[in-house]
């Protein structure tokens, strides 16, 4: 079990080394020099540029610099944005609160409504109701969720006006600074009546569009998994038992049948951070993906690069965790 | 009165190439404190039928039967939840597969003490004593610390001692043991049948053992049931289906014991029992059977009464030849 | 076989009953499984439709897609109270929704496919490569491929084509790049897998020479996932394509691209809703027609990988 632990952790190791790597060059690469971004068009003294360039360490040998970047990343260093210079760590722990609590309720809404529908699909198989999950889940994985998106706006926002279009708080009836960051907490902790329920409103849309994909996933290996289960011996000796059919499914098959539908959850984290991407620019929800997007349009080369680097950081650590959570979960494991 | 009664049990299921008949009109007593045995190659519906006994065939099987009652009640029109309160306390079954039989994800004590919670009106407490003595009654050590062990942590021999605690938990009427120790090695197997058989003896509770081992069911059972492809071609109390079995396949069966053959190659029963697409028109027996006329190819065999064996055998064997038969065909 | 002659001579004991009917060839096995399937014939009617309209858009569509006709501006479908001329209306420059949608059909099957057969060429180029090569060059495979993996698909696509610049042969490329590691380690699973098995065995015993074991003798048996994945992963590259294509990082306009197409269509919301729906819903229909379509196959080619 130790063994495994730091087998997995070393493994991590050459992953992030590369990340950095990649993040490195992939921004050297970019068309225009980092300096013409800085001065623009205006031009530049060539002495002047040289103290730039120096001052950048621009002119230092390139496995130098590497080592350099390295280091500070190492430090929390993620560089400065051109566009506000402020460290980009800084303005990306600023947003990502808010990424979060969007992610956090998307999946939430896909576990809610996935594992149920998979199970009853799995138990009820080969009925109406499993034939439409299976629809609705082959549908919701195949969907184009910014378009998604524009729908539930066109329909639930414009045509029947239940939820606001876009952001995260109605910031003309209430104001509050930030604590946790997350909109939830920090609405009940200022008091303000209502504050919460405008909070809740505007999650609810871009919960549902990046919850979408998720939820499919889940229904679907939720479903496959407890067909397997549902065949074990195990199972056919609670029911010899003379247990009550909630038990036998919702306890003996469900337990084991979740240990996949964990690891699947855990690896929707990708697939959440990119869908929050498109979901936030959607619903212009001020968090890290839209940020990603706005720093490219305004070339802001170094926010991209650290953005970048801090979000697969993320993946990369909750893959971890779930590939530690499996075993834990998975007593074959734990005490092999 | 007996404990168990089945006449005519059948059980179909519906399959991707259409309806497979695995069980066919068998017929079976158990009297309490009898221990009966059903012996049959593989595949030939022995799991299958006592599985629809205790309702535990998936949701492809279709299950009839004429009758089909366990200690007085009739099983096939009680509610599910009627035959939920029977099945594990009155009826229990172990499994072939103990490995598998047990939940990889729950402590051996949970998934003891589950079964005596469902059926028992025990506390905590007096649960977990009855735990603790009914893995010292299968002969397993360190009761305390076995159970709070997880079922991969345990050898296959290990797994079924604890599925006969289980099976005994809630003391039990009568115990259905299918091939208990086919999955186990050789030098576990006569450990785990005298634990089950000394349990039974002590308790005297009925047991139906399904086993392929002739003999076994020579030392132990009062009285066989023998399967052929769904089909009970014979029943018989132990002590005359040795000495005289009326149908050929129970001949060739004894016929292919070891301390029976007479030369030195022993016997075989050659070919293979017909699955689903290669059933023979009349006896399912016919294209192994040593005596098999004309008619045993085209005509299905009726029952002979209890004084041969209720035979499922046009001309069923008395001391060995075939009866009702003048000429003998000979075969290649 | 029930109904076998019943005269014939006697056979050696249980002879008569082991006859089995000869195996129908593979492809017509293939199709019969995959035509029992009526969700995946479906899929594949769907995508042959859509194909088709692909293939022959300038002579099936009725307008050109970039022509505006600029005094149709933002003219409603013919079911909401347009006229035939556009039968799908126009969009906010009075271009022919329809005909953008025939022509998108064009750029989004052609990205799935070119992603789809570089991704095929390179993934079981680099899958056999360390498959047979192992040491260093299944490391450095195989480790570039984690490190794909671990950063978000969208992300990766957007930090290339940030570094490419946004356009239509870089979407592909992007993508390519985001989807490439499925395809390899499938090929090396499948290679090794294969590798392990008597006729490879036999083979290099036999001599033969390295390159035509890799693609001659192991390559042909591990084919059958790589074409389910293949067919998959065209409906995953159309839809990462549209999500570039919307952010504005895939194709430039006036293509008609049908990605892009929504990403201009927001202020319409109320205005001009079928500007949003249209090319949402192409997307949507083709991709899930091609994952039927997948499924099917899959069911089909792969029977260890069958959903009970
Ligand atoms: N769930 C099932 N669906 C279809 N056929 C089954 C199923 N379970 C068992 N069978 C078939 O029923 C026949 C009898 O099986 P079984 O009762 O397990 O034989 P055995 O006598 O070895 O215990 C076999 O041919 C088997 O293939
Ligand atoms: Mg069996």
């Amino acid at each position: 079990m130790f063994r495994f632990f730091i087998r997995r952790v070393a493994l991590t190791l050459p992953t992030f080394v590369a990340l950095m790597f990649v993040t490195f060059v992939a921004v050297r690469l970019v068309p225009g020099d980092p300096i013409e971004a800085r001065t623009g068009e205006r031009g530049i003294a060539p002495e002047r540029l040289a103290m730039l360039r120096h001052e950048l360490g621009l002119d230092r040998p390139v496995w130098q610099q590497f080592l350099d970047y390295a280091n500070g990343i190492v430090h929390g260093d993620f560089g400065v944005s051109i566009v506000t210079k402020t460290p980009v760590l800084h303005e990306f722990a600023i947003l990502f609160p808010a990424t979060l609590e969007l992610t956090l309720c998307g999946l939430i809404f896909a576990i809610v409504l996935g594992i149920p529908a998979g199970v009853i699909a799995a138990v009820k198989r080969g009925s109406f109701f499993d034939h439409s999950v299976m629809t609705v889940a082959l549908t919701g994985y195949s969907m184009p969720i910014f378009w998604w998106g524009l729908l539930l706006i066109m329909f639930m926002s414009e045509y029947l006006g239940l939820t606001p279009v876009s952001g995260r708080m109605d910031l003309i009836n209430y104001y509050f600074e930030p604590v946790t960051g997350f909109m939830l907490i920090d609405s009940l902790l200022s008091g303000q009546e209502g504050a919460f329920g405008s909070a809740v409103a505007h999650l609810i849309l871009p919960s549902i569009v990046l919850g979408t994909i998720p939820l499919a996933v889940i229904a679907r290996m939720t479903r496959s998994s407890m067909l397997e289960v549902l065949g074990e011996d195990y199972v056919r000796t609670a029911r010899a038992k003379g247990l009550s059919p909630l038990r036998v499914v919702g306890l003996h098959a469900l337990r084991n049948a979740l240990i996949p539908v964990v690891t699947v959850i855990g690896l929707q984290t990708g697939t959440l951070l990119a869908g929050a991407v498109l979901t936030e620019t959607i619903f212009a929800w001020p968090g890290v993906g839209k940020w990603l997007i706005e720093s490219i349009a305004r070339r802001d080369y170094p926010a991209l690069q650290g953005g970048i680097m801090l979000i697969s950081g993320i993946v990369i650590l909750v893959n971890l965790i779930v590939d530690l959570t499996y075993v834990a979960i998975n007593p074959r494991i734990r005490h092999g | 009165m007996s404990l168990l009664s089945i006449r005519n049990l059948s059980v179909t299921f519906a399959t991707g190439r259409g309806p497979f008949r695995a069980v066919d009109k068998v017929d079976l007593d158990v009297a309490t404190g009898e221990l009966v045995a059903i012996v049959g190659e593989s595949g030939s519906g022995k799991s299958v039928a006592m599985l629809a006994v205790m309702g535990l065939l998936p949701w492809t099987a279709t299950v009839t039967a004429d009758r089909l009652s366990f200690d007085g009640k009739d099983l096939l029109a009680l509610s599910p939840r009627e035959r939920r309160k029977i099945i594990g306390r009155d009826l229990a079954m172990i499994f072939q597969e103990p490995m598998s039989s047990l939940n990889p994800c729950f402590t051996v004590g949970f998934q003891l003490r589950e079964a005596m919670a469902a059926h028992l009106d025990l506390d905590k407490a007096a649960r977990q004593a009855r735990a603790i003595e009914l893995l010292e009654l299968v002969g397993i050590p360190e009761p305390e610390r076995r159970l709070k062990a997880f079922p991969h942590q345990l050898s296959g021999g290990m797994s079924q001692r604890v599925m006969i605690a289980m099976a005994l938990a809630c003391r039990p009427k009568l115990i259905i043991a299918d091939e208990p120790t086919t999955a186990l090695d050789v030098t576990i197997q006569a450990q785990i049948l005298d634990l089950l058989l000394r349990l039974q003896k002590d308790s005297g509770v009925g047991l139906v053992l399904i086993t392929h081992d002739m003999g076994v069911v020579a030392e132990t059972a009062q009285r066989v049931c023998v399967h052929y492809a769904g089909q009970q071609v014979e029943m018989q109390p132990t002590r005359g289906l040795f000495r005289d079995p009326h149908h050929p396949y129970t001949s060739a069966l004894l016929a292919a014991l070891p301390e029976r053959a007479s030369g030195r190659i022993l016997p075989s029963i050659p070919g293979v029992v017909p699955g689903l697409a290669d059933r023979p028109a009349g006896c399912l027996f016919s294209p192994r059977c040593r005596f098999a006329t004309q008619t045993c190819r085209t005509i299905p065999p009726p029952r002979a009464g209890a004084e041969l064996g209720y035979a499922l055998c046009h001309t069923p064997l008395v001391e060995g030849h075939p009866r009702g038969l003048k000429k003998l065909e000979v075969p290649a | 076989m029930v109904d076998q002659p019943l005269d014939e001579t006697i056979l050696p004991d249980g002879a008569i009953i082991e006859t089995v009917p000869p195996a129908p060839s593979s492809l017509r096995a293939f199709w019969s499984a995959f035509s029992e399937n009526r969700g995946a014939v479906l899929g594949l009617m769907v995508v042959a439709f859509i194909a088709f309209l692909a293939l022959f858009a300038p002579l099936v569509a009725p307008h050109s897609p970039i022509e505006q006709f600029r005094q149709f501006v933002q003219q409603p479908p013919v079911w909401a109270g347009g006229t035939w001329q556009f039968p799908f209306g126009t969009d906010a420059v009075g271009r022919d929704v329809l005909s953008r949608l025939i022509y998108g059909a064009r750029i989004s099957l052609g990205i799935g496919m070119s992603v789809m057969l570089v991704s095929v060429v390179v993934g079981i180029v680099l899958g056999l490569a360390s498959a047979f090569l192992r040491g260093v060059v299944e490391v450095v495979v195989m480790r570039v491929m984690d490190l794909v993996v671990a950063i978000p698909s969208l992300v990766l696509a957007i930090l290339v084509v940030a570094v490419l610049g946004p356009s239509l042969l870089n979407t592909i490329i992007a993508v390519t790049v985001v989807y490439l590691p499925r395809y390899v380690r499938l090929v090396r699973a499948a290679a090794i897998a294969e590798l392990s098995k008597e006729y490879v065995v036999a083979a290099r015993v036999a001599g033969v020479g390295k390159l035509r074991l890799m693609f001659v003798t192991v390559l042909p048996n591990c084919l059958a996932p790589l074409i389910v994945q293949a067919a998959l992963g065209i409906s995953d590259a159309i839809l990462e394509a549209a999500a570039l294509g919307f952010l504005g990082l895939g194709a430039q306009p006036p293509i008609p691209e049908w990605g892009a197409m929504l990403a201009d269509s927001r202020e319409f919301i109320r205005a001009a809703p079928w500007i949003v729906t249209l090319p949402g819903l192409a997307i949507l229909v083709t991709v899930v027609a091609i994952n039927l379509m997948g499924d099917g196959l899959r069911d089909a080619l792969d029977p260890k990988l069958r959903r009970s």
